[in-house]
């Protein structure tokens, strides 16, 4: 029998294309035509060429951040990702505590990045807070807003606490789909616990954990809201990350064209690093099928 | 339109990119392949190389812009030089 060739199928794809287009696609294409001209307002622009690229890339203010935002997604990877697949590990598979543990590991998913932001400020104070308080009253020197290493304790260990639970719901649901017939052929032959970790649940995981890493280094790598509300980019710039300079630089001094190749500069870079992690998490899980 | 500040060379630049997309995607109808494995022992497909190409220019372009003070054309030769290697070895 003939296969039926039928194209229509493309058009139900239409809708995406035109949100991606408004959404992603125009914005960007603005961005790079701002990022080779100034403007002064008012709508009207100026050639400038390759000049904002030039003073971006020779800027010590840009690489310091660059610096800062790749430490701390390090950071933030190095430390949810063994700790959300722990985690996964040792929630229960049956019965009532399953849901019990499933709300409750969402439910820091659930709060919006500039409450996260809030309620951590006040949980680090030193005056009010509980976090900050108790601290201090064990005699830990610890002060976010003068102290940077503070400052980089409190923002990594808010994000650890906002986004570690996706990573473990993720692996949770990696966990889950492993027939038992792997478990039993395990047990079979006796295989050590770390041996079904490291030859069933870590290569049956890599899919969803592909995902996480993404997702964590994707947001973290464009982390705003919360080291923002929290610090402000302080003590000096010692959390001052890549997109909270961009704002400072795009909204609050309005030099349209040197954030503008900041942010095509800055896109590059997370599109780089998604592409390194994607393909070779692909193809160690190929190597691993 | 006036609001997105074009200017001839960058739609230029859009054109091109989107004439190497539309031309691989008819590429990839007309003439199907397998992925294969190079220097880099990853699987690519031509999309994949050209992808590879065009993100690895953009950071040569930088880099030139960055280290050198040389006229940028230089940077587009190179870009073409990579962009053989990539297509002949990855």
């Amino acid at each position: 029998m003939e296969k039926t060739v039928n194209q229509k199928a493309w058009f139900l794809v239409l809708p995406v294309l035109v949100l991606v287009a408004f959404s992603a696609v125009i914005p960007l294409m603005t961005v790079v035509n701002y990022s080779v001209q100034d403007t002064f307002g008012n709508n009207q622009f100026f050639w400038a060429g390759l000049e904002w690229f030039k003073e971006m890339l020779r800027d010590d203010r840009m690489w310091d951040a660059l610096g800062r935002q790749l430490l701390f997604s390090a950071i933030i990877l190095l430390i949810q990702i063994p700790l959300g697949v722990f985690i996964a590990l040792n929630m229960p598979k049956k019965g009532f505590w399953v849901s019990f543990c499933l709300v409750v590991m969402s439910l820091p998913l659930l709060i919006p990045w500039n409450v996260v932001g809030t309620i951590w400020q006040i949980f680090g104070r030193v005056d009010i807070g509980l976090l900050g308080y108790t601290l201090a009253a064990l005699g830990i020197d610890y002060n976010y807003t003068s102290d940077p290493f503070a400052a980089w304790v409190t923002i990594i260990v808010m994000d650890v606490w906002h986004w570690t639970s996706l990573v473990a719901l993720l692996a949770y649901a990696g966990l889950k789909s492993i027939p038992d017939a792997y478990y039993q052929a395990a047990k079979i032959d006796q295989a050590s616990r770390w041996n079904v970790f490291r030859y069933i649940e870590l290569p049956k995981m890599m899919g969803v954990l592909m995902i996480a890493v993404l997702l964590r280094f994707m947001d973290s790598f464009m982390i705003y809201t919360e080291p923002f509300v929290v610090t402000g980019g302080g003590p000096g710039s010692t959390t001052t990350m890549l997109s909270i300079d961009l704002v400072k630089m795009a909204l609050g001094q309005f030099d349209l064209g040197p954030a503008a190749a900041f942010s095509i500069m800055y896109f590059l870079v997370i599109l780089l690093i998604s592409w390194v992690f994607y393909t070779v998490m692909t193809n160690l899980d190929k190597r691993e099928g | 339109m006036e609001w997105m500040a074009w200017t001839w060379p960058t739609a230029i630049f859009f054109m091109v990119i989107a004439s190497l997309l539309i031309t691989f995607t008819v590429l990839a109808i007309r003439f199907p392949e397998t992925p294969r494995i190079g220097v880099l022992r990853i699987e690519t497909t031509r999309g994949d190389r050209l992808f590879i190409t065009l993100l690895g220019s953009a950071f040569i372009n930088l880099a030139w812009l960055g280290l050198t003070d040389m006229v940028q054309w230089w940077a587009l030769g190179v870009c073409a030089v990579y962009a053989f290697l990539v297509f002949r070895y990855v």
